[in-house]
């Protein structure tokens, strides 16, 4: 077992167990933490099974297999900021839409009442 | 219509969004209730200065985000208003004073007499001569190209802020607005809607107070920001 098969065993499992130590102690909402875990297992599991990592990179002309950990790696931690992105431009909504309800219902309560 | 006292029926709302115009926003206030009988609404968009005190004592509805929401947010938030207080009709000016309020009444022709469903000021059209920055020339050359071309409305001012609408388009908005340089994007809206848009000339000015939104550092943005949405916008669907 080569030296960077180990590190990304121990990174990947760490990664999982404190994901979901950070769900179970309602700090990580479980939508937010389904891409984490789902990348964190498949980097756990081919850094595991070796030949199943080998056959993979060959497949896909790797020459190098453990770069192929990488690749996933990239791939997920791409796909997690796409998901942010969106994330907080729904919240941008949300929050648009409360400042504009706020704003009205300031002016309902009467004009005085500002503070 | 008679041209002397406007404002009683239909009922029409002029909106006008502020951002830190303490200056300016109380005697563009008090000049628009002694000229008109239209309800006026100050949307102050997180202003840390004394602009809803000065709205409010010139005698305007008072809006007060509790953040700054852009141009587009203050602007939508008065269309929110309009339609749940069932205004027929908005006027949307700056606040700043930069647009002629002697000539909402030619704003608001098109749509009293049906003609439009929104009426744009220009500052191109007519006699009004307007002189601007080279950058911000460009960009309206820009723009017009774009609107005509997507929407084949006979643009000259795709980025005025001075315009009057009728109560389809307010309830539509209070829906649908751009957040930040709405103007131009409305055109992509209302052409979806089929709407009916014509440019009336109006004055405008320099800004005696206060900071434009635009600078010419955010002019890049502005145009990049604008093109995107607005080609976005031709791909997107509207319930």
């Amino acid at each position: 077992m080569s030296r960077v098969t180990i590190l990304s065993i121990v990174a990947s499992a760490a990664l999982l167990l404190y994901i979901l130590e950070m769900v179970r102690r309602r700090k990580l909402r479980e939508e937010y933490s389904i891409l984490w875990l789902f990348g964190s297992v498949v980097i756990l599991v081919l850094s595991l099974k070796k030949n199943w990592l080998d056959s993979l990179a060959h497949a896909l002309g790797i020459v190098y297999p453990p770069s192929f950990l990488f690749l996933v790696g990239i791939l997920f931690i791409l796909l997690i900021l796409i998901h942010f992105s969106i994330a907080i431009s729904k919240l941008h909504m949300m929050n648009k839409k409360m400042a504009q309800e706020i704003a009205m219902l300031k002016n309902q309560q009467g004009p005085q009442a500002d503070h | 219509m008679n041209p002397g006292m406007e404002g009683t029926s239909p009922h029409t709302l002029v909106v006008l969004p502020a951002y830190q115009e303490e200056r300016s926003i109380g005697p563009l206030v008090r000049s628009l209730r002694e000229r008109f009988l239209y309800d006026v609404l100050v949307v102050n968009d997180g202003s840390t200065d004394g602009t809803s005190d000065a709205a409010r004592e010139a005698g305007a509805i008072v809006l007060d985000l509790p953040c700054n929401l852009g141009i587009g947010g203050a602007v939508q938030t008065g269309f929110h208003y309009a339609r749940d207080r069932g205004y027929d009709v908005v006027v949307r000016i700056d606040g700043d004073g930069q647009h002629e309020i002697e000539d909402i009444p030619k704003v608001l022709e098109p749509i009293l007499t049906g003609r439009a469903d929104a009426a744009i000021g220009s500052r191109f059209l007519g006699e009004a001569g307007y002189r601007g920055s080279i950058p911000r020339i460009f960009g309206i050359r820009f723009f017009r190209l774009l609107v005509n071309v997507t929407t084949g409305y006979r643009v000259t001012d795709p980025t005025s802020g001075f315009f009057a609408i009728n109560r389809p388009l307010i309830e539509f908005y209070s829906h649908h607005y751009p957040s930040d340089y709405p103007e131009v994007d409305a055109y992509i809206l209302m052409h979806r809607l089929k709407s009916r848009a014509v440019e009336v000339p109006v004055r405008m000015y320099e800004r005696a107070e206060g900071k434009s939104s635009i600078t010419t550092y955010r002019a890049v943005y502005y145009m990049v920001k604008v093109t995107l949405s607005y080609l976005i916008n031709c791909l997107r669907r509207f319930a």
